[in-house]
């Protein structure tokens, strides 16, 4: 794989990476891509992709934690300051 | 349906009923730190779910994430650090695993940390992470190094909450999120204000809620510098703003309890954060949010933002609105062609100066049923 990846990572950063493979023609493709765009290597821009990608994931899983009890106990004090009539 | 909570479930470490009684009394016995009102805030903030997915106040691995990362070890976009500064006359003795209470400046016992951590930390480093300077002259960094030597980290639970005069204004995050849905909103945007509002906050308000159903008015409620706006103030003048200017059920304001950092971009994401969890969807980001001075571009607060594709809140950018005399209205430079010479701005400090004088605002400027609420008061502004 090519050595000049991980050179362009920010020199301050604490992170630890570990490697995933792709395809090589995969990873010239967003070499190419990038050229000339604020990603500085393959793997600033996989980050940044998969950040994207898996928060939306996450986000249609999620569901909101409360029982019927909770809801009613809230509406109540809601209405008591007035935000509900 | 709202949007998604940051890390996914809404932080709740308020404990009650007979536990709260048993961990009260467990608490007398413990070695006491206090806490000023501003780190009381950050810990009602915590329990309440405020500051989800955090759970207590920072241990070192979470607080080098955040300033080397801007990241939580989760990977979760986190921008400022929680964390709780102590002396090692006031930790000693305790040891990690221990717990200790936490007590406000009245003595009030206000929730328990479980201590994971206690560190030293380098004041200029952290400075210059968080707000991009070293210089003392920068409110955020004169607090940096006002702080005491070591931090202690570790998760918290709440007894009992600090005082509060704005009950009235104070909701949790999964009370707004209930709020929201028996409104039937699905898209809302929040927005951060420390001012009374003139018509620049006003069109931009109202320019968002054009694409949204509703609009989450949030004013942050604490520490100020002098000549800001009263709490009281604020709160008052925007009341008299959604009576009179906004139709009814597209607004819900309640306040936020923290203070400002002047952290600039960091802080923008950070607030954005905050109101992700209390349910918007999107996040009103102007020009020079949360900055102090010179120290950060006008726009860089909203620029950070293309470094966070998995923040799970819009962002929506603004410029700044002004009265254009040849368009005859309110407009921003997206929009009106015209040169300066026919724009007036909107100057927080002559609308001041003006309220301050007894002067109602043109009304252009300011809204008369928002200037009359502010002359009100003898003097409305942090003496
Ligand atoms: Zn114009």
């Amino acid at each position: 794989m090519p050595v000049d990846e991980e050179v362009s990572e920010k020199k301050l950063s604490r992170r630890k990476f570990t490697t995933v493979s792709i395809p090589i023609t995969l990873y010239n493709r967003i070499k190419n891509l990038i050229q000339g765009t604020g990603f500085t290597s393959v793997s600033d821009y996989v980050t940044y992709v998969l950040r994207e990608v898996v928060a939306m994931h996450e986000a249609e899983r999620s569901e909101e934690p409360f029982t019927p009890e909770d809801v009613e106990r809230i509406k109540e004090k809601l209405r008591a300051l007035g935000y509900l009539d | 349906m709202t949007s998604r909570p940051h890390g996914g479930r809404l932080i709740n470490r308020v404990v009650s009923g007979r536990r709260r009684e048993l961990l009260l009394e467990e608490a007398k016995e413990l070695t006491k730190i206090t806490l000023n009102r501003d780190w009381a805030t950050d810990l009602v903030n915590i329990a309440g779910g405020v500051f989800s997915p955090l759970e207590g106040f920072m241990v070192q691995e979470e607080l080098m994430g955040v300033l080397y990362d801007m990241r939580l070890p989760s990977d979760l976009p986190w921008t400022i650090p929680i964390v709780l500064d102590v002396s090692p006359e006031e930790i000693s003795g305790v040891e990690e695993g221990d717990d200790v209470a936490l007590v406000s400046e009245s003595g009030l016992i206000l929730g328990l940390l479980h201590v994971e951590e206690i560190y030293g930390y380098d004041k200029k480093e952290f400075a210059e992470r968080v707000f991009k300077t070293r210089d003392a002259n920068h409110p955020g960094v004169a607090r940096t190094y006002a702080m005491k030597e070591l931090l202690v980290g570790g998760k918290i639970d709440l007894l009992n909450e600090p005082e509060n005069k704005f009950y009235k204004y104070t909701l949790y995050p999964a009370e707004t999120r209930v709020l929201f849905r028996e409104k039937g909103w699905r898209t809302i945007v929040g927005f951060q204000t420390r001012n009374a509002p003139h018509l620049g906050h006003e069109y931009i308000q109202k320019t968002a809620l054009a694409f949204v159903d509703g609009l989450f008015i949030n004013p942050l409620i604490g520490k100020k510098k002098k000549g800001d706006f009263k709490d009281e103030v604020i709160l008052a003048a925007y009341e008299a703003l959604i009576k009179n200017y906004y139709p009814k059920n597209s607004v819900v304001m309640a306040i936020l309890r923290t203070w400002m950092r002047y952290a600039g971009p960091r802080e923008a994401i950070f607030h954005a954060i905050i109101r992700k969890n209390f349910g918007c969807t999107h996040f009103i980001v102007g020009r020079d949010h949360a900055g102090v001075g010179n120290y950060y571009g006008p726009y860089e607060a909203q620029e950070i933002f293309s470094e966070f594709p998995d923040l799970g809140i819009t962002p929506l950018f603004f410029r700044e609105f002004f009265y254009c005399k040849k368009c005859g209205g309110i407009v921003n430079e997206r929009i009106c062609p015209h040169s300066q010479e026919y724009r007036i701005v909107f100057s927080g400090t002559k609308i001041r100066e003006m309220l301050m004088r007894g002067e109602r605002p043109p009304d252009y400027m300011m809204r008369p049923e928002v200037a009359d609420v502010i002359l009100k008061w003898d003097n409305p502004f942090v003496e």
